[in-house]
């Protein structure tokens, strides 16, 4: 009723634009509550029943949750696994896509056909990518160790070692880091030549240069590039089912996978609905201290924060 | 002065030869996968391996364009979801960009900070429960689980990147075309699209590819072979044909060519950071 008598009072030109913004919003806020609400209630209320798609629901409380914690022999395994190649991957594929923008950033001549070349690894479909690198990686006839042996080197087990499983992984997450090269390039190509030659001509390094003002200005980009690729290596997840299964040993049995088996294998729904809360619980605390730590030291050209 | 320039120049040149070198690295694999797809097995597996085949021949792309593998109905099966995909993505993504970036509406912020808020939800949280959904609508099997999400708003990243290049555009534009009496959609339809062409294409060739390597849906949503997509068709076979490499091969390479090429089309508009972070 309040809110009737609030639109009378609205000019006819206002009330139009409000209805044209449901229009035009409409779609996406309809997808909103049908393709998001929708869904994170039903996952929610899954995750307190046993459901196993042929028995009927029966409420269980918090015994998925307890049960996952306290029981689940893989449980703590998959969080390892996804925790040790999401931070590897972030760092390194960060640090990569880093050095080569600020490479790219010195050269104006060539810097389009490079520019697309390091993207075209980003483009090859995750099956074609995955088969590929299942080929290199192979131990006995793959690339990687004949140019090991070529070099004189032991040969390395790759996705068939415990240890190098995980590595391997990132390695190929390395080779396909265009995405966050082509944004750190962006971010580059905001910071004002005049502060870097105001910095040179007080005779500072290129180190000064970098951290004095290339690094503030890029910290916006940067603190993007981490999060999403945080975010995204949190989810890792056809590597495991197209290359490893999961294996040796469950070494590389991510989050993402082992919900995938639980869910699509044993048919446990509400085990996996539960897990796949305890993803998003694991994404959204470690963004929130990803803000916490880093927020306040990005630094924005007009001030704001 | 003179000194200075010099040192630059060499600096530089070091530069571009650690870049080449990196290229190298990038393209290698391509390479190798090219290399392998000619091969028959005698000679992929020979030690030390060869770089070249000694008679390269094209009967692994004869068995995935006609022999078992019918490539070229997967490829139709899967234009089937690119298509409506691409189209319903594009166009409800845009809208709500335009509603969100210049309409005053009841509850936009709140709606907005929904929207973006869904992009920090992981895939496995939605996925059960919409698998669960449309199991009861009795959908599964069919592509309407891949399709229909795609017109309701094409995903918050898109709609993000192209508000904020809606945001971009002078506001006088539409002020001028308001006083002249258009409506809400003609300045939707006739001055935001097509100034916001470039991100456009770039929503439309993201959203291609993702549909086009898309393995997670069709995985989750088909069951039955002859509906299966390119994606999924290659990793099943790539199961079942396990020992045959160069066939497998050549498979990886008529998936990844279409991509590739579709990317080299667009790539003008497509390796700007710019557009792809949505920051300006």
């Amino acid at each position: 009723m309040a809110k009737q008598r609030k639109n009378t009072h609205l000019s006819g030109r206002a009330r139009r634009e409000n209805l044209a913004g449901y229009l035009f919003a409409g779609p996406a806020l309809l997808g909103l509550l049908l393709f998001a609400l929708l869904p994170i209630l039903v996952s929610l209320a899954a995750s307190l029943t046993d459901w196993n798609m042929l028995t009927d629901w029966t409420f269980v409380g918090l015994g998925n949750y307890r049960s996952l914690l306290t029981e689940d022999y893989y449980f703590w395994g998959s969080v390892k696994a996804t925790l040790y190649y999401a931070v590897l991957s972030v760092i390194s594929s960060n640090l990569v896509a880093l050095t080569v923008a600020l490479l790219l950033n010195t050269d104006t001549r060539l810097q389009g056909i490079f520019r697309t070349i390091y993207y075209l690894p980003t483009i090859v479909p995750a099956v074609a990518q995955a088969l590929l690198w299942g080929w290199l990686f192979n131990v006995d006839y793959g690339l990687f160790n004949n140019i090991l042996s070529a070099l004189g080197l032991p040969p390395c087990d790759w996705l068939a070692g415990e240890s190098t499983v995980i590595p391997s992984l990132v390695l190929m997450s390395v080779w396909s880091c265009g995405g966050s090269i082509v944004i750190y390039l962006s971010g580059l190509q905001s910071v004002p030549p005049e502060l870097l030659e105001a910095v040179a001509i007080d005779g500072g390094g290129a180190w000064a240069r970098f951290r004095t003002v290339t690094l503030p200005y890029l910290s916006p980009v940067l603190f993007f590039n981490v999060l999403m690729s945080m975010i995204g290596s949190l989810q890792v997840f056809t590597q495991a089912m197209m290359m490893t299964g999961g294996g040796p040993n469950g070494k590389s049995l991510f989050f993402s996978y082992y919900l995938y088996l639980k869910a699509f294998t044993d048919n446990q729904m509400g085990y996996a609905c539960a897990m796949a809360w305890m993803l998003f619980l694991l994404i959204v605390v470690l963004s929130a201290l990803f803000f916490r730590v880093f927020k306040s030291r990005v630094f924005y050209e007009s001030g704001q924060s | 002065m003179k000194q200075v320039s010099k040192n630059d120049r060499r600096i530089r040149r070091i530069c571009t030869a650690i870049l080449v070198l990196g290229s190298a690295v990038c393209l290698f694999p391509f390479f190798w996968l090219i290399r392998t797809s000619l091969m028959d097995l005698r000679e992929i597996y020979r030690q030390p391996p060869l770089m070249w085949s000694e008679s390269p021949h094209a009967e692994n792309y004869g068995e995935i364009f006609s022999g078992e593998f019918p490539f070229f109905k997967y490829a139709l099966n899967t234009m089937k979801i690119l298509v409506p995909v691409t189209v319903g993505t594009v166009l409800t993504s845009s809208m709500a960009a335009y509603a969100f970036a210049r309409l005053r509406f009841a509850g936009k912020k709140l709606w907005f900070t929904l929207c973006l808020a869904t992009m920090m939800l992981p895939g496995a949280v939605t996925m059960i429960p919409g698998f669960i959904i449309w199991n009861e609508l009795g959908l599964i099997n069919t592509y309407w689980p891949l399709i229909i999400p795609s017109f309701f708003g094409g995903g918050a990243f898109n709609i993000f990147l192209l508000r904020q290049f809606i945001m971009g555009i002078p506001r006088e534009l539409d002020d001028a075309a308001y006083i002249e009496g258009a409506s809400f959609f003609w300045v939707y339809w006739r001055i935001i699209l097509p100034l916001i062409r470039p991100a456009l294409v770039v929503v439309t060739v993201f959203t291609a590819l993702g549909c086009w390597n898309d393995f997670m849906g069709p995985l989750i949503m088909l069951y039955d072979p002859n509906k299966y997509t390119l994606a999924l068709a290659m990793q099943q076979f790539s199961g079942s044909y396990g020992s045959n490499l160069g066939v497998i091969m050549a498979g990886a390479v008529a998936t990844t060519v279409p991509a590739v090429l579709l990317f080299l089309f667009c790539q003008r508009y497509f390796v700007n950071g710019r557009i792809l972070s949505g920051m300006k």
